[in-house]
């Protein structure tokens, strides 16, 4: 990984300045993104991997080489999807002090702040939370 | 068409209703906003939000046991509002009018306190399948704490109470039916008169959850002869925080306390304590002054519409969402029952609700996505959620069309 996490995050800052702020070129952006996750198979959308928001539903799972994480999810929303899309293009193959110690600052520079203040809407802030504690079990599994 | 639109102007004035209402007046994303949310909330007008701050710049002191300035006009400026909402709702007395924290704060004091004393082991209480949240676990809690049962209510498929199976329903272990008079996801006006008057044939008591029903319908509780009714200010204009139950004397006389604490108090030593009269027994602590003052300014509003223009204003609203949703390729009304209020339910088949509500703010156009607060009734149509657009009187026919030419947009624009 040639890139750091803040540099992912200026490249996203950057990609959506282009939108001028308008919000429905950015939900349009974040929806076009989100078409760009890789789909997740079917096996993997199981209850036990279900991030639950109220609106939305997230499925996420990972797996763990050589000291980094690698992240698969999907969601039946657009929206969380593409949200979904950006998160694991930053954090992709970290190690687990790496996205431990991250501050994701792209989302309110983005203007998507509303999508993580409240975890009942969307799936989305439960999202992060769950990636955050897969990255703190691996952590405390490496030192055992 | 000219003489519909003519006739229409001159019964109801909507852009001078508009004017007393500041919210409605910004831009949201760059775009006019179109609030189509009110079944969650309605926005207040100026009168209501000046009213809240004249009384904690001017009036403000704690009620009923001050004997200064203050607390008496505090004092007396609450007990109008009590008058106000007696008269608004034709209760017989101003005692019947018990002041809560909002619809759910009503129907919980009315399941905990009538529920806990009358209901036995085995008695049942009728509920619908439309029910909100809050007219459902409140009842939940006290079934199953005293052994009772909760019954449904079916509906049919476009939303309206099936009253056979209601008839069905109802025998001697029948002890509350408590039932929305009109559906917060569907807009179903219930035909509550029937349901009250079947229930009393039965021997039970019945408790109507007004929430979404106080902004659209005049309410008569004697004509209707409910023996309970709650719903919360926010809901027609007025103050959030503050709620109304209504309850016949006889009922609320025989129920106990809800809450200890001061007010509700008539003496406390440490051997007894014995109650406050109605309506103050079931009014413990200091009670939400300001809302409840400002909440009459919001009735003295409702009351200077001339309402059968409002409400045929609202249907027309409703009528024009209705047919140009229909017309969408894709979208699914839900709830289509005969008479409804100004709330449309819709689900597009690519679409997720929650897609549909970002795509649609930023347009500008607030709506409610999710299952509204009613999972049983969603799991029933077998669905996740809707997108729900609802309306007040200061909605337009003009963004009645934006709103459906944006749907129509999104929906194109997905197709590609």
């Amino acid at each position: 990984m040639n890139q750091s996490i803040n540099e992912i995050q200026e490249e996203i800052i950057d990609e959506f300045s282009m939108l001028g702020g308008d919000m429905e070129s950015t939900v349009f952006y974040i929806m076009e993104l989100g078409n760009h996750l890789p789909p997740l198979d079917e096996k993997y959308k199981i209850p036990e991997n279900l991030v639950k928001g109220c609106q939305s539903k997230v499925w996420l799972t990972t797996s763990f080489k050589e000291g980094k994480i690698f992240f698969l999810a999907d969601s039946n929303t657009e929206v969380t999807k593409g949200l979904i899309s950006m998160l694991i293009r930053i954090w992709n193959g970290r190690t687990p002090k790496e996205i431990l110690n991250s501050d994701l600052y792209f989302i309110e520079k983005i203007g998507m702040q509303r999508v993580v203040g409240s975890q009942r809407s969307n799936g989305f802030a439960s999202m992060i939370k769950q990636m955050k504690l897969y990255a703190l079990g691996y952590q405390q599994k490496e030192k055992v | 068409m000219t003489t519909l639109t003519e006739n229409k102007q001159i019964l109801f004035d909507v852009q001078s209703v508009r004017k007393k209402f500041p919210a409605l007046h910004q831009k949201v994303n760059g775009h006019p906003l179109v609030y189509f949310d009110n079944a969650a909330t309605s926005q207040k007008p100026k009168e209501v939000i000046d009213a809240l701050s004249h009384f904690y710049e001017k009036d403000n002191a704690n009620i009923h046991r001050g004997i200064h300035t203050l607390a008496e006009r505090a004092t007396a400026e609450f007990e109008e509002t009590r008058k106000a909402v007696q008269s608004f709702i034709h209760a017989p007395e101003a005692e019947e009018i018990i002041f809560t924290s909002g619809t759910t704060g009503g129907i919980n004091l009315v399941a905990q306190t009538y529920g806990r004393k009358f209901l036995k082991k085995g008695d049942e209480v009728i509920l619908s399948a439309m029910e909100h949240h809050s007219n459902i676990v409140p009842w939940q809690m006290i079934c199953e704490e005293k052994g009772a049962k909760l019954k449904v209510i079916p509906i049919t498929e476009a939303g309206e109470l099936i009253l056979k199976e209601y008839k069905k329903l109802l025998s001697a272990k029948t002890k509350i039916v408590s039932i929305a008079y009109v559906s917060n996801t569907l807009g179903t006006i219930n035909p509550v008169k029937d349901i009250i008057k079947l229930a009393h044939e039965a021997g039970a008591k019945v408790l109507i959850d007004a929430a979404q029903a106080i902004i659209h319908i005049p309410i008569n509780v004697k004509e209707l002869d409910c023996d309970f009714m709650a719903f919360s200010g926010h809901k027609m204009y007025g103050p959030n925080g503050m709620g109304v139950l209504y309850g016949k004397r006889e009922l609320l006389e025989a129920m106990p306390p809800y809450q200890g604490g001061g007010e509700m108090i008539k003496e406390v030593t440490f051997d007894k304590t014995t109650y406050n009269e109605l309506p103050y027994k079931f009014e413990a602590g200091t009670p939400n002054i300001a809302d409840v003052v400002a909440m009459k300014n919001a009735i003295d509003f409702v009351n200077s519409l001339d309402r059968n223009a409002a409400l045929i204003h609202e249907h027309q609203l409703l009528q024009k969402t209705m047919s140009g949703l229909a017309g969408i390729d894709g979208i699914r009304l839900i709830g289509t029952a005969k008479h409804k209020t100004g709330v449309v339910s819709f689900v597009s088949d690519r679409i997720h609700h929650f897609d549909m509500g970002m795509m649609l703010d930023a347009k500008g156009i607030a709506i409610r996505t999710g299952h509204h607060c009613t999972e049983p009734l969603m799991n029933l149509l077998g669905i996740e959620g809707t997108n729900r657009a609802s309306f007040a009187v200061y909605n337009t026919e003009e963004e009645v069309d934006y709103f459906i030419e944006t749907v129509k947009g999104i929906i194109q624009k997905r197709k590609k």
